[in-house]
């Protein structure tokens, strides 16, 4: 391992930030694809230069391009995404059934051992998965067809599958994400789903420990535990060491525990990263102030990390993709900003410095040691 | 040959920086341009007719001869300047958005 790549996905096309193990100086690629929508680039974990991207638009619908030299160049593999037999319907904002309507592709997910299959999280929210390298996709519809999708709500975003983990120690438990339904579990490579949200309490849901209906933002989880999953929710960060059987809540001393991003540290499981935001009404940090926040104890105790972040008139946000984590010996930790500021830490948080300052809005940040 | 202006995503998209013309056999309409497109552009499938519906995109018109053919539908035969070549059939994008 001698250096790092961050993916990075803009509003008005995908960026390559290259720097070696230092990571003091970096590389700033030309837009890739300018003008497009990148929600999410991730590479396989088995060939790192193997690049899977959600590049769509408004106009153009989704694409998907692929590459195979890290991001130098593209191919352009399939793009039919396709809900598997009878449609249905969900819930509307205004609870009325409503359709399923494919949107765009929310996050990609490569398999941890075959660079060829990777799985797809979609808008309106459902998981697809490809096995020839993105060209044909395929829905794992028992996902959809769970006896509460037509219960399923799109949060304002839109009704995404967001998050999507494969069990390092079991590749065929998955863990899905899904605003605003809530997470599932499959422990039979997407066979068959269980609710996983005994513990969430959303206030603005009528039951607010409904089995479903909970508007979560992004689910994180350390490979050496498998069974422990961190959850940034609508408000609320939350903690199961039962892979989701239980939930309880760790927002302890955060001062606004609403926001997006939450990551774990690549070498300290009980480590723990979130971006607070001031509220679901203003989608801007608190005061002005850019924090991360780090609990080394797992959550409940909070530090604010603000050394080279600015700290008066910050008013952007952080998305629910972009942050991530490097693997060297020092952990690196990466977040971008809708203000199109990459920032990055070469000591676990302690103190930031900003990569690159004036991207287009960032979606989404993926990092690869490399 | 029929010619055909494409916005600059699907440009973009397909690798080219100008105008493309393609074989199309038979009556010439939107659609059947859309399917000879598509053969020789893998990459546009999808981009201008919905996967779906197959229906054109919402934010997308077609226009020949200075005349807007967007509600003409995909079978309705274009005008005999666009069949021989003399003009193009224009796919525009919407101006909209940030």
């Amino acid at each position: 391992m001698s250096g790092v790549r961050l993916l990075v996905g803009t509003r008005k096309g995908a960026f390559i930030l290259t720097s070696d193990g230092r990571r003091e100086k970096w590389d700033v690629s030309a837009p890739q694809f300018g003008g497009w929508q990148f929600y999410h680039l991730k590479g396989s974990p088995v060939a790192p230069n193997r690049v899977y991207a959600s590049q769509s638009s408004d106009w153009f619908g989704q694409t998907m391009q692929r590459s195979d030299d890290g991001g130098k160049t593209w191919e352009t593999v399939g793009n039919k995404f396709l809900y598997d037999g009878i449609q249905g319907t969900h819930q509307w904002y205004d609870g009325t059934p409503h359709p399923w309507e494919f949107k765009r592709v929310w996050h990609l997910e490569p398999s941890l051992s075959d660079p060829d299959t990777v799985y797809a999280g979609v808008e309106d929210a459902a998981l697809f998965k490809s096995t020839d390298g993105g060209q044909t996709w395929h829905e794992l519809s028992h996902l959809r067809g769970h006896s509460t999708g037509s219960k399923w709500s799109p949060g304002a975003g839109g009704m995404c599958l967001h998050t999507i983990l494969i069990d390092p120690s079991n590749h065929n438990r998955l863990y899905v994400g899904i605003s605003a339904a809530g997470a599932f579990r499959s422990d039979d490579a997407g066979e068959t789903w269980k609710p996983i949200t005994k513990g969430l309490y959303s206030k603005y849901l009528p039951d607010p420990t409904s089995e479903v209906g909970h508007c979560v933002h992004r689910i994180a989880q350390h490979p050496s535990r498998p069974d422990t999953l961190f959850m940034q929710k609508h408000w609320d960060v939350m903690r199961t060491d039962d892979r989701g059987e239980s939930w309880h809540k760790i927002s302890g001393n955060l001062p606004t525990d609403f926001g997006f991003v939450i990551d774990v540290h690549a070498h300290e499981p009980e480590t723990v990263f979130v971006v607070p935001i001031k509220s679901d009404s203003e989608h801007y940090p608190m005061d002005g102030k850019l924090q991360v926040f780090r609990s080394r104890s797992g959550g409940n105790e909070w530090q604010a990390m603000t050394k080279g972040l600015p700290q008066k008139d910050c008013y952007v946000n952080v998305l629910r993709e972009a942050m991530d984590v490097d693997t060297l010996d020092e952990c690196g930790v990466y977040f971008g900003t809708t203000g199109g500021q990459v920032y990055g830490s070469t000591d676990g948080g302690e103190t930031w410095s900003v990569i690159v300052h004036d991207l287009p809005p960032v979606v989404s940040v993926e990092v690869q040691t490399i | 040959m029929v010619r055909v202006e494409l916005p600059y995503h699907l440009r973009q998209l397909a690798r080219v920086d100008h105008e493309v013309a393609v074989d199309v056999s038979g009556v010439v309409t939107a659609g059947a341009i859309i399917d000879a497109l598509e053969t020789r552009f893998p990459m546009l499938r999808g981009t201008i007719r919905d996967h779906a519906t197959g229906q054109r995109r919402p934010f997308l018109r077609f226009f020949a001869c200075e005349e807007d053919v967007s509600f003409a539908g995909l079978d309705a035969p274009l005008p005999e300047a666009v069949a021989d070549g003399r003009e193009p059939l224009t796919i525009l994008g919407a101006l909209a958005g940030g």
